[in-house]
């Protein structure tokens, strides 16, 4: 079952901390070659523990990991073929960069010709050689980080693991950063696992995004299905910004399921939403806010619209934040373009609009 | 006329600060500066001042039992200083490092020393040699000063530590190097400057003590200050302010060799 495309694989894994603290609960993930994974999830849900596991800081309580085919239990963190970039960096402050990249190859005892070949050419690859011979004080946040990439790369490792590496980082350069780290993943072909409690930053940057809650792993799929088709209410409303309802099924015809939603009830008996397997009992109903049309007039064209109230306004520019309040006490958030200069000043609090959506957009989750 | 206005923080400016300033500064310096000044006194008596003279710190340097006892202050202290200073910073370290049961009692046991009266020690400290069958003399002086020393230089470096990222050494391991390695390349450059300044401290609490060296010294084991104290019994002459005046400069010039070297290795590491 072993797939040769497959660089980690853990397998069954817990770790618990003191026999309360359950960090990381049964977690079985697969991670390819070459590719750029995020581990996301809320503060507290044990994605440091787990990349912490991968390095060898800490031993997993029960289960297995494996690196490139080998058992990695009992391996210390300086045998593994993985690298960290640190959180804080954890950049040598007595070092200059030049000496904080080479010292992962001097410890090791490579040759010193090799070393400064090497060191030149991962410097090179975070564009810091003008800064070789600098302290780590005498640069920024974002130089002291390519020290830090540079310094695990410069290994030549077969993963690159980093927690939170942009997090330290002002959102300017954070969004810099993320384009770099992509493309530098991508040049060097390394394997990257990171981890981020940004889900902005994991859908933009990684292949594939393993969402965790409390110790589990939720669901593992590239952004656009995580975002499109979350499999449970937490990824749904984890990802984005999403308009969550609760309904009951109330029967199925013609391969369409009628779902009852009591929020929408004074206006829509039903929703008919195409078959889904999740469609048992009690459901979570949820639309994306981009994904909802305004219309000042009934669209006749439309399943499923509702007539509702904007309660608030909230101006972003290029788009303005609307929440819609209906007479059932359902309420919206939904996108407005502000596609003509005077878009915006036509929509104020208490105006009457309709909400409409594709029922096929619509998602059926079970709680 | 905003040169007058005096800002609320401004408490240099205030004038009630500047007389408590000035009344610790002469409660501080006056008797080291008038020490120092009557050593240069003409006088054998030396309670008037008489006239300038350098014949007194002559004498002192001539004197071969202050000799003496100034090189036995020199090898103790020398000794205890080294060995107070590695035992000091392996404690610190492991203090600062490890979590074991009962530690909260065990750091306070190991601060005892700093906090009972030097009396108890000393006694302590001469019941103990009695007890081992150890005779009195320069051995058993440098193992009581490595022993009221070490919690001194343990809690410096235990402050020290405190401020370090432990990321560092994880890195450190994580690129490869052994823990070994990771000790000396990591942590020990951010230890220095706190093993220096534990050092120092070690340094002139050896070198200027007198309860407990007074109390577990032996025939021809006499140390700088004891026989200071004797002299002092004798007859307060020049010759022991010229004596102490020199104790003085040496304790400056070392403090200034160490504030020097602390300061250049902290510009150049940055912690
Ligand atoms: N050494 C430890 N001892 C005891 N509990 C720990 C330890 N390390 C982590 N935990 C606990 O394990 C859980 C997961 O921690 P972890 O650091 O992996 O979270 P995280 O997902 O990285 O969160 P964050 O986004 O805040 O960094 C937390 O409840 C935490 O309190
Ligand atoms: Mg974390």
């Amino acid at each position: 079952m072993v797939d040769n495309n497959t660089i980690i694989s853990i397998r069954d894994v817990v770790k618990r901390f003191g026999s309360t603290v359950v960090a990381v609960n049964d977690v079985s993930l697969e991670i390819k070659q070459g590719e750029f994974f995020a581990l996301l999830g809320p503060s507290g849900c044990g994605k440091t523990t787990l990349l912490r596991m991968l390095a060898g800081f800490e031993s997993p309580t029960e289960g297995q990991i494996l690196i490139d085919g080998e058992h990695m239990e009992g391996v210390e963190p300086n045998k593994r073929p993985v690298n960290m970039v640190f959180q804080s960096y954890a950049v040598f402050p007595h070092m200059t960069v030049h000496q904080n990249v080479a010292y992962g190859l001097k410890v090791t005892g490579t040759p010193k010709s090799e070393i400064d070949d090497r060191v030149r050419e991962s410097l090179s690859l975070v564009q810091l050689e003008a800064m070789a011979a600098r302290k780590p004080d005498q640069l920024s946040g974002g130089q002291r980080q390519r020290v830090a990439l540079a310094r695990a790369l410069v290994k030549k490792p077969k993963v690159l693991l980093l927690d939170e590496p942009l997090s330290a980082l002002d959102a300017k350069l954070r969004e810099q950063m993320q384009i770099e780290l992509v493309h530098l993943q991508k040049s060097v072909g390394i394997t990257f696992v990171i981890v981020t409690h940004d889900q902005n930053e994991a859908l933009s940057m990684a292949d594939r995004i393993a969402v965790m809650e409390q110790g589990d792993v939720l669901q593992v799929a590239p952004p656009s299905e995580l975002y499109e088709y979350p499999n449970c209410r937490f990824v749904a409303d984890f990802i984005g910004k999403m308009n969550l309802f609760d309904g009951t099924v109330a029967g199925i015809k013609d391969g369409k399921v009628l779902i009852r939603v009591d929020e929408f009830a004074d206006q829509l008996s039903n929703l008919v939403l195409p078959h889904n397997e999740h469609a048992k009992g009690e459901v979570g109903i949820a639309v994306r806010p981009e994904k909802i049309r305004l219309d000042e007039n009934e669209p006749e064209d439309q399943q499923v619209r509702l007539k509702v109230k904007v309660t608030e306004v909230v101006y972003y520019g290029d788009e303005s934040h609307l929440f819609l309040e209906s007479t059932g006490g359902a309420r919206f958030a939904a996108n407005l373009k502000n596609e003509a200069r005077d878009t915006h000043a036509e929509i104020v609090s208490g105006k009457e609009l309709w909400v409409s959506w594709r029922p096929e957009d619509t998602l059926v989750l079970s709680s | 006329m905003s040169r007058d206005r005096v800002n609320p923080l401004d408490y240099s400016r205030k004038t009630w600060m500047r007389l408590c300033m000035g009344f610790t500064f002469v409660f501080l310096y006056f008797p080291i500066v008038s020490l120092i000044a009557f050593s240069f006194n003409d006088s054998k008596r030396n309670i008037t001042w008489q006239g300038f003279t350098l014949y007194y710190y002559e004498k002192a340097f001539a004197n071969a039992q202050l000799h003496e006892a100034f090189l036995n202050s020199l090898i103790i202290a020398a000794t205890s200083t080294t060995v107070s200073t590695i035992l000091g910073a392996m404690l610190g370290l492991s203090l600062y490092r490890f979590r074991f049961p009962a530690q909260g009692p065990y750091e306070g046991m190991v601060h005892l020393p700093i906090v009972i009266p030097e009396i108890c020690m000393a006694v302590a400290m001469v019941a103990f040699f009695a007890t081992v069958n150890m005779p009195l003399g320069l051995a058993t002086i440098t193992v009581s000063h490595i022993a009221f020393s070490i919690p001194f230089v343990a809690v410096v470096i235990r402050a020290r530590m405190a401020g370090f990222d432990h990321a560092l050494e994880e890195a450190s391991y994580d690129l490869g190097a052994s823990q070994w390695q990771t000790f000396w390349n990591i942590t020990f450059p951010y230890m220095k400057p706190g093993l220096l300044a534990g050092a120092l401290l070690a340094f002139t609490l050896s070198l200027d003590d007198f309860v407990i060296t007074f109390f577990t010294s032996g025939p021809g084991s006499t140390t700088f200050p004891i026989k200071i104290y004797s002299m002092v019994r004798f007859s307060v002459t020049p010759e022991v302010n010229a004596a102490s005046t020199v104790l003085i400069v040496l304790t400056l010039a070392l403090t200034m060799v160490a504030l020097f070297v602390q300061s250049r290795s902290q510009g150049n590491q940055h912690g």
